[in-house]
């Protein structure tokens, strides 16, 4: 059996899946968290049955590509459990009726249940059950209340014969019910309601923002900085370092295999920025260096998605963002692009047009560095001065800027206005948090360290056959003559395709002044995206759409590089 | 009683309140908005708007919604007298 869990954005069908099958899903607050179905077990009786998450939707008439993907789920389940926010029936109920006119079982989830009483919302769930004709059942995905029985009324879930109806027909439908099921009694502001309102006024609201980027930019450079200092640093330096001296001189401080292992000694010592052997620089680069700054930055980041700022700052930054071709809305992509570009990309699937996909996925491919490479960034141009970092990020920004105003002139079609649901505000809840966090910590390192060992083998294995050398010796007009950098930097750029942060490392091995630092960091930030990116570049924007980001990025990269070549 | 001429989201003021009677634009428009609980007969309140043109938030039963400027100007209200 096919159970699909259905309902608006938002409503905590993700929460409510995660309850269900114990699957760890992404639960932000802010409509269109979930833009792909995840599949999961729940044991019924004897049975297991298949549980879908679905993206959310308003209207089984889709108007975006995650709200399609959403109503052609539905035409191969079997029962379909409509989550409902009940702060919200009336328009909650619109798509219940939709529901209901197909041919398919369902039972309704009464959700957000708890939300309810201090609303003032009072709901009579017998007769809303009646009037519906399908089981109603109140429950809170954040604490599983009434999760069990709801499960114990799966089977009673059912089609009633109800004839198809117009869209009128449907609204006074709806109407007829919440008159008879719903009383609202008026009640004041609370101060999240307060703040909810003030921070989507140009004031104060534009100033909150400016103080909540601000503020997260130093909560996440403090953290990760800390973690660093004090425990991934101590670790390599105090405890692995001398293991793997040992190991060195076991393997007899050289030869073919200690190259693979343990890289080059510098002076006789293992240095974990230069040596590049697997069990070295392999580790430290995605343990040492970048996972410190993945978790302070996912911490960050899923506070502001559970509060619910993101679609604040989407409404502060609209009028921005339609200069370049989007709406405010690409906002969310573009920040969780900031973690990791795939995500980000994946996410573009909130937005309605095809455009204004494109613009985004090419932008963030393009301007928006993941944090795997700025934190090698953070770590290596750095420690040659902070006004360094400051010109990689400005060049960054700059680029965003200057890129999206062409794409937007250039690129053929409309952007659709802004047009979002802004939820409540609501105090993160710790066990999402956490549970976030971890998933998106997972994802980094199972993602990473295949790639960075499988990285560090082959580049020393390329070495060793003079690879680089033979391709430095076709690159070096462009690598040496645009770029200013010496063609050995190119074995960084062909790295890059892998993974972006052992990319930087390579630069980190070069004696490269401040300047070349800056530069080469600019390029690998903007070159060809990481295999990875890659991959969901292509799915996204199939291959025409792919084919035209990439020639952007080569061609804007160059000459990026090369303007800040003449300049520094 | 005064009996107000309409006017647009757009031009309501924070605060207001008012009684959708009409929205002026494309088949698909009119349906996402009214997929969103916007739609003639629905009592909104205009929560604020950013400048230059930038989108408008309202208040519709317990959900806000943004809406852009141009989205804005397509519906129509009926400014509720205090
Ligand atoms: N108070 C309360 N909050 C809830 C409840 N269920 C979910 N939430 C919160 O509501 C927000 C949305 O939850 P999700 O599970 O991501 O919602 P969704 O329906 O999957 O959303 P989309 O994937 O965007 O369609 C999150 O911040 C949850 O923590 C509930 O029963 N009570
Ligand atoms: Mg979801």
């Amino acid at each position: 059996m096919k159970i699909l869990l259905m309902g608006n954005p938002n409503v905590g069908k993700s929460a409510f899946f995660s309850r269900l099958t114990g699957v760890r899903v992404i639960v932000s607050n802010y409509p269109g968290t979930t833009v792909e179905f995840t599949k999961g077990y729940l044991k019924l009786g004897e049975e297991m049955a298949e549980v879908i998450d679905v993206p959310g939707t308003y209207t089984l008439e889709p108007t975006s590509k995650a709200e399609e993907v959403a109503t052609e789920m539905l035409k191969d389940g079997d029962l379909v459990i409509d989550v409902v926010d009940a702060t919200n029936l009336e328009r909650n109920l619109f798509l219940t009726m939709q529901l209901l006119e197909r041919d398919i079982p369902v039972i309704v989830a009464l959700n957000v249940w708890d939300d309810t009483k201090h609303r003032g919302i009072d709901i009579n769930v017998k007769k809303l059950e009646q009037l519906l004709g399908v089981p109603v059942v109140p429950t809170v995905a954040v604490t599983g209340e009434g999760m069990k029985e709801l499960v114990s009324r799966i089977h009673e879930a059912a089609s009633p014969p109800v004839s198809h109806r117009t869209r009128d027909e449907r609204w006074a439908a709806v109407g007829r019910i919440v008159e008879q099921v719903q009383t609202v009694t008026h009640r004041h502001h609370t101060w999240l309601e307060h703040l909810g309102d003030a921070s989507v006024k140009p004031f104060p609201g534009i100033p909150i923002a400016v103080l909540v980027l601000l503020t997260s930019f130093m909560i996440i450079r403090f953290i990760g900085e800390s973690l660093i200092v004090y425990i991934s640093g101590p670790l390599f330096n105090n405890l692995w370092a001398p293991l793997m001296m040992r190991l060195s001189e076991f393997l007899g401080s050289g030869g073919f295999l200690h190259d693979i292992l343990v890289g080059k000694l510098i002076s006789g010592e293992i240095d974990f920025t230069q040596s590049f052997g697997i069990l070295t620089t392999g580790l430290f680069i995605p343990f040492g260096v970048v996972l410190p700054y993945v978790l302070a930055f996912y911490l960050v980041l899923g506070f502001l998605e559970d509060l619910g700022y993101l679609p604040r700052l989407a409404v502060l930054l609209d009028t921005l963002m339609h200069r370049l071709g989007m709406h405010g809305y690409a906002i969310i992509p573009t920040l969780l692009g900031l973690g990791c570009n795939v995500p980000g990309i994946l996410a573009t699937r909130i937005l309605e047009s095809k455009r204004e996909r494109f613009i985004v996925a090419t932008l963030i491919s393009i301007a928006v560095p993941c944090a795997a490479l700025q934190a090698m960034v953070i770590g290596l141009v750095g420690g040659e001065g902070w006004h360094y970092v400051a010109i990689v990020y400005g060049t960054l920004f700059v680029v965003w800027i200057i890129l999206g105003l062409i794409l937007n002139l250039t690129v053929k079609g409309f952007s659709p206005e802004l047009l979002i649901e802004i939820p409540p505000y609501r105090l993160p809840s710790p066990r999402i948090l956490a549970s976030k966090l971890w998933m998106r910590i997972l994802g980094f390192l199972k993602e990473a360290i295949p790639i960075v060992m499988l990285g560090m083998f082959v580049i020393t294995i390329l070495y060793a056959l003079n690879v680089f050398d033979y391709i430095a010796n076709f690159a070096a007009p462009v690598v040496s003559g645009l770029l200013g950098l010496p063609r050995e930097a190119t074995a960084a750029l062909v790295i890059g395709f892998l993974r972006k942060d052992m990319a930087v490392g390579m630069l980190g091995t070069l004696s490269l002044s401040a300047n070349q630092l800056v530069i080469g960091s600019v390029v690998l930030a903007m070159f060809f995206p990481c295999i990875a990116s890659f991959v969901v570049l292509a799915r996204e924007l199939r291959l025409k759409g792919m084919l035209a980001a990439t020639g952007i990025m080569i061609v804007a990269s160059l000459v990026v590089g090369s303007l800040l070549n003449l300049i520094l | 009683m005064i009996s107000n001429r309409p006017i647009t989201v757009a031009q309501m003021k924070a605060g207001e309140r008012g009684r959708v009677i009409q929205i002026t634009g494309g088949h698909g428009l009119v349906r996402r908005l009214e997929a969103m609980g916007i739609r003639p007969g629905k009592q909104i309140t205009k929560v604020s708007s950013m400048l230059m043109r930038g989108p408008v938030t309202i208040q519709v039963n317990e959900a806000q919604l943004a809406l852009g400027f141009g989205v804005a100007r397509r519906i129509l209200v009926e400014l509720e007298s205090k």
